[in-house]
């Protein structure tokens, strides 16, 4: 099999205060596979994101991308190989216009004039908003800011874009929006969500992580449909979604 | 697009002084205002031309002259000063009415008028017609130190979220029945105060990290840099020019 795009091994990381998240995490991803990474509140699920491109540093184990280990030597490398969207957009947002904001990345990358332009307006294309170029970020909805955060992250043309709770706060017609816009992305993708109808909809694999470790790695329907799994984990499918009456998309 | 995006001093506009660099506009204040400060204050004539001078960008702005002068309430506690100064000052007295007043305070009154609403009005031709974002620019194209244009560029960006932060607590203080009315308010207006501080302060390290991953390395990267054709300072200079002029014209006579 060819090298995993993300290659996480026995990874374990206690924060500074001593609390330890993560115990010992093993996770394999391959080039254009779309997982989602599911867990209750606490379980993680942040934390082993935060690995991904070197923020936190392991505490023990390693993680690679595309075989390259992620240690502080690569960390311009490995941040180009890795887009992180992260929870909150006005986190990610932080430049004075949408434009300002999609530069940043890639201008850090070294790319400058027509280049950086064809970039910028590339991501914000496959977004759908391009139109949004030149408006301050903070006058922007909260789906708009979503849209333009997961841009920001395209125009660095990631080998995986990860994605921490996509859905969360977008109103139902965004939510499937946002849905459209993953689909046709022609990268790996790594999605955290509590969303589980929209990970059954998006990603073929699920991966479960709780208390720190991995307890489920499976097809997204089979991980649904186990009940014990389910209730050991406090994962819950929402009122009236029952995967084994929807077929797979 | 009305008055702006919701900045109080911007206008929204496309005339010619909007659309002169940020770099070109500062340069041209702090050389008018120098002038300004520098000019004997008896040389009257000499105030008028600055003031002539501040209204012709004022005109070419096409800021509607309300909404300019709307914002110079700025000025109050200078003018409310100024007009104190006579009744305080001591030294040789002039008779007004039935009132003996300061010669040198009423000197020093005119002064600190005249010197302060030139200031003023200068100051907000340039505010009026520069967005936050374009003067952060400018003044990084002025070479100021980049860690302090880019705190002030994250200022400008921010100063929304935090103050959005401010009114959804006061609306949730609000809604559970507080009312600040008496100093017995106090304690839940400072534990309101240090949320937002660690509120902010959590937000920036958020942010910092969502820097980081995009490859921030420190320095905030220059992509489109300002340049300002020969054009621009020449149509742009010409006003602290003749301010300097002035200037020397009224200390040589
Ligand atoms: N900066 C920190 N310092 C100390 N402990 C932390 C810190 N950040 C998170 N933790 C703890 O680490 C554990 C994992 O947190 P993490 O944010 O990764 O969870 P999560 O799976 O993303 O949860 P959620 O679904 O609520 O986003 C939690 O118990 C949390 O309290
Ligand atoms: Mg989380």
């Amino acid at each position: 099999m060819s090298t995993p795009v993300l290659d996480v091994k026995g990874l374990a990381f206690a924060y500074p205060d001593g609390h330890q998240a993560l115990f010992g995490v093993d996770l394999h991803v391959h080039r254009g596979e779309r997982v989602a990474l599911l867990g209750p509140n606490g379980a993680g699920k942040t934390t082993l994101v935060l690995h991904l491109n070197g923020i936190l540093t392991a505490g023990a184990g390693s993680v690679a991308v595309s075989g390259l280990p992620v240690t502080r030597d690569n960390l311009m490398e490995i941040r180009r190989r890795v887009g992180v969207v992260f929870q909150d957009p006005d986190d990610q947002l932080f430049m004075p216009t949408v434009r300002a904001d999609v530069e940043f990345g890639p201008a850090n990358l070294g790319l400058r004039g027509q280049a950086l332009e064809r970039r910028v307006l590339d991501a914000l294309d496959r977004v759908g908003m391009v139109d949004f170029i030149d408006r301050p970020p903070h006058h922007l909805s909260f789906g708009q800011r979503r849209r333009v955060a997961v841009a920001t992250v395209l125009a660095m043309e990631p080998e995986v874009l990860v994605l921490d709770e996509p859905s969360s706060n977008l109103d139902p017609a965004s939510r499937r929006e946002l849905a459209d816009i993953i689909r046709t992305l022609d990268v790996t993708v790594l999605m955290v969500t509590h969303d589980l109808p929209y990970a059954y909809e998006l990603c073929p694999r699920s991966v479960v992580l709780s208390d720190g470790v991995i307890v489920a790695d499976d097809a997204t329907r089979e991980v649904l449909t186990d009940d014990a799994l389910m209730a050991a984990h406090r994962l819950e499918l929402p009122f009236g979604f029952d995967p084994r009456t929807i077929p797979a998309p | 697009m009305g008055a702006g995006h919701g900045h109080h001093l911007h206008f929204h506009g496309h005339s010619r002084v909007h659309h002169l660099p940020a770099h070109v506009k500062l340069v041209t204040l702090l050389t008018f205002v120098v002038a300004v400060v520098l000019t004997p204050r008896t040389a009257y004539w000499a105030y008028g031309v600055h003031l002539l001078l501040v209204l012709v960008a004022q005109r070419a702005s096409r800021v509607p002259f309300g909404y300019f002068a709307k914002r110079m309430v700025v000025e109050t506690p200078f003018v409310v000063f100024a007009l104190l100064v006579p009744f305080v000052a001591t030294g040789p007295t002039v008779s007004v009415g039935p009132l003996d007043l300061s010669r040198p305070g009423l000197e020093s009154a005119w002064a600190l008028l005249a010197k302060g609403t030139l200031g003023v009005m200068a100051s907000l031709v340039v505010a009026t017609t520069t967005e936050p974002r374009h003067v952060v620019a400018g003044l990084e194209k002025l070479r100021l130190p980049n860690l302090l244009v880019q705190i002030m560029g994250f200022m400008v960006r921010y100063l929304e979220v935090v103050t959005g932060e401010l009114a959804r607590m006061r609306i949730a203080r609000e809604s559970r029945g507080f009312r600040a009315r008496s100093f017995r308010a106090w304690p839940s207006l400072a534990s309101t105060a240090g949320a937002l501080f660690i509120r902010s302060y959590e937000r920036g390290e958020r942010v910092h990290l969502a820097m980081l991953a995009r490859g921030y390395q420190g320095q905030l990267p220059v992509t489109h840099p300002l340049t300002a054709t020969p054009a621009q300072w020449r149509v742009a200079g010409a006003i602290p020019g003749i301010a300097v002029l002035t200037l020397l014209a009224a200390v040589a006579l």
